[in-house]
């Protein structure tokens, strides 16, 4: 664990070092910019649905989904991330319980 | 491009905003100490990725994955892969802050949303670095102590499931997905993301589906023929910088 915290500590501070130090041009190719754009938004769409949808190896259909649906209502809101984050908690143990 | 001096009015109000973004965002690094250590991390180790990693997305993403049963390095690669954006958050400030030697190596490391969208339109050198300087500083001050504060209680905590910590993952995922879900390209690559990321979920190793969907990232952007100009964080798209 300790091995992959440090290279990933390592491998992100090279990445932000290199955007302030190479020169504009070496990415200013159209395809390698689309790209770049879409990797967080493909990354985190599939980190939400593996987050709810799955535990482990399988797919399951938990409390988590309720919560999960009143962030959803939260960011339609515009609450802040706080509010979205600890509601999405509540919610979920409250179903728990019941 | 001008070099004006600031009037100590503007200077306050930049100073301002970037503490408002700093307290916005410390107040969420609570949310991720308390995550990271349910997801099975050591109080040490949360701390470590918040002092060194230091970039929001990439750290979720970390524990995101060991915490779905993941190997360590599959965590990595995902950390890594979501931190490519902030190269292009450097590549674009470079020119506006203008900073060489130890200051660009400093500055490396606050290089990430908050302070990228406190400075990326401000009109004249100074305020950007002052934009970028407050808030990146503030941030990392704060997101550490929260980081902290967050993993104690989460060990206090213990079962991730009790408070519903582990719903919260995915309600900080979302959140940090929601800014860009503005066009219908990228709500296209989301939906095809999380849907490749599910199918891969029964067959392969975890930690395997997140990296898979970067592959629909590149599919998408390999055909897709429209010009995009990259997306910057503005004040709007960062917790507190909008009022």
């Amino acid at each position: 664990m300790w091995t992959a915290i440090l290279l990933a500590c390592v491998g992100c501070y090279l990445l932000k070092l290199a955007g302030l130090s190479l020169p504009e041009r070496v990415l200013s190719h159209p395809t390698v910019e689309r790209v770049a754009d879409l990797i967080p938004v493909a990354l985190l769409a599939a980190l939400v649905a593996v987050q709810v949808f799955s535990g482990g190896t399988s797919l399951t259909l938990d409390a988590r989904v309720l919560g999960l649906g009143f962030a959803v209502v939260a960011l339609l809101l515009r609450m802040p991330f706080l509010v979205v984050v600890v509601g999405a908690s509540v919610v979920a143990a409250l179903a728990r319980l019941v | 491009m001008t070099e004006s001096v600031l009037s100590p009015a503007e200077r306050s109000g930049i100073i301002r905003d970037g503490l408002a973004v700093g307290l916005a965002t410390g107040a969420y690094g609570i949310g991720f100490g308390a995550v990271s250590v349910a997801s099975g991390l050591s109080v040490a180790q949360t701390c470590v990725l918040s002092l060194l990693m230091f970039t929001g997305a990439s750290q979720f993403a970390l524990v995101g994955v060991v915490a779905a049963g993941g190997a360590p390095l599959s965590g990595a690669a995902t950390a890594l892969l979501l931190g490519t954006r902030n190269t292009l958050y450097g590549l674009r400030m470079a020119p506006l802050l203008r900073w060489r030697g130890w200051r660009r190596v400093a500055a490396a490391h606050v290089l990430i949303d908050e302070s990228t969208a406190m400075a990326v339109n401000r009109p004249s050198v100074e305020g950007a670095r002052l934009g970028f300087a407050t808030t990146g500083v503030a941030v990392f001050v704060l997101w550490n102590l929260a980081t902290a504060i967050g993993a104690f209680a989460g060990e206090a905590v213990g079962d991730p499931r009790t408070f519903g910590l582990d719903a919260a993952v995915g309600a900080a995922f979302l959140a940090l997905l929601w800014p860009r879900l503005k066009d219908r390209r990228n709500i296209l690559v989301a939906v095809l993301g999380a849907a490749v990321a599910l199918t891969m979920v029964p067959i392969t190793a975890a930690g395997v589906p997140v990296l898979a969907a970067g592959g629909v990232a590149v599919l998408v952007g390999v055909l897709s023929k429209r010009d995009d100009p990259t997306e910057y964080p503005g004040p709007d798209d960062v917790a507190g910088g909008h009022r």
